[in-house]
């Protein structure tokens, strides 16, 4: 997996993809001028995203997903030895 | 495999020039690319016969160092051999330990031989289990314009590669060809008149005169000055 790893954790190049579209929608081809990464590498990563519904895809227009509305401490506090 | 006389390995139809490049969707080391994420750009696809071997480690090397200039030229480069992804990354990992070089183009790990197969990269005469040294340029809507095949003995000239694409590059800007040894900033051949009408208009002082560095040994072959693409 180039942008998500084994264990659910982004690799650097998939948390420089999500970043890039953060509150913006924008092309593959824009993301590309925005990381400085290879455009091939942009569209193979973003389809990974979208794969694994970190990001949407409208047209060709990308975005990052919405994050769960619920606040983090409270969902962390929910799980047994979270803190 | 069987090679039939009408271009058929195992069923499938080998690539011909001009033609749409086989489609994939492989795993390399940067990830599970597909050959629609090279659209619109140009693509020089590889195989080598195997990670860990001479040869190839002096074609990587080479081939890292005229990857700014196909970049400049937007033309990505992609390997492939039939190792693992574990064993890629071993090895572009020992390339640049051992020389300070980093191998920045992905490689297909093509275990199952899928794109391999549909690209005829296994010469049986040389080897059943390896590919040979092919070279596979991909223009921006995925038809193959050249293809060059070396022995496993013979590394490849890496230069010849980036004067391929500056060729093809020429050829599709201007509507030109090019003559043999050709460098940008070289005249361009004009293409050969299909009519007798325009074989004499080639022969005309007029012609000449409208035609930048015009140069004729025969209506058959003239010559011209371009712009660079």
């Amino acid at each position: 997996m180039a942008c998500v790893n084994s264990d659910g954790t982004l690799s650097p190049s998939g948390r420089a993809l999500v970043a890039a579209l953060e509150g913006n929608s924008a092309t593959a081809e824009e993301v590309a001028g925005a990381t400085g990464l290879a455009l091939f590498r942009v569209r193979a990563g973003l389809r990974e995203l979208v794969h694994a519904n970190l990001v949407t895809v409208e047209g060709d227009l990308y975005r990052a997903a919405a994050k769960p509305t619920e606040a983090p401490d409270r969902a962390d506090a929910s799980r047994p030895g979270a803190r | 495999m069987e090679t039939s006389s009408n271009g058929t390995t195992g069923g499938a139809r080998l690539p011909r020039l001009n033609e749409p490049a086989p489609d994939f969707e492989a795993t390399t080391t940067h990830g599970v690319i597909r050959l629609a994420d090279y659209a619109g750009g140009w693509l020089v696809l590889f195989s080598h016969p195997a990670d860990f071997t001479p040869v190839c480690t002096t074609e990587f090397l080479a081939f890292a160092a005229i990857h700014p200039e196909l970049q400049r030229r937007h033309t990505e480069l992609l390997g492939l051999s039939i190792d693992s992804v574990t064993s890629h990354i071993a090895w572009v990992r020992n390339i640049e330990e051992k020389t300070g070089v980093a191998i920045p183009f992905p490689i297909i790990a093509d275990l199952d031989r899928a794109v391999a197969t549909a690209y005829g990269m296994v010469m049986p005469g040389e080897s059943t289990t390896e590919t040979s040294r092919c070279v596979f340029v991909i223009d921006p809507i995925g038809r193959v314009r050249a293809m060059i095949y070396y022995p496993l003995t013979t590394g490849r000239n890496t230069e010849e590669i980036v004067r391929l694409v500056d060729a093809l590059q020429m050829a599709d800007a201007r509507q030109v060809a090019t003559p043999a040894n050709w460098r940008p900033g070289d005249k361009v051949i004009i293409p050969t008149p299909a009519t007798l009408e325009v074989a004499a208009e080639r022969m005309s002082e007029e012609y000449a005169s409208h035609t930048e560095g015009f140069e004729r040994v025969d209506w058959y072959l003239c010559t011209k000055s371009v712009e660079a693409v």
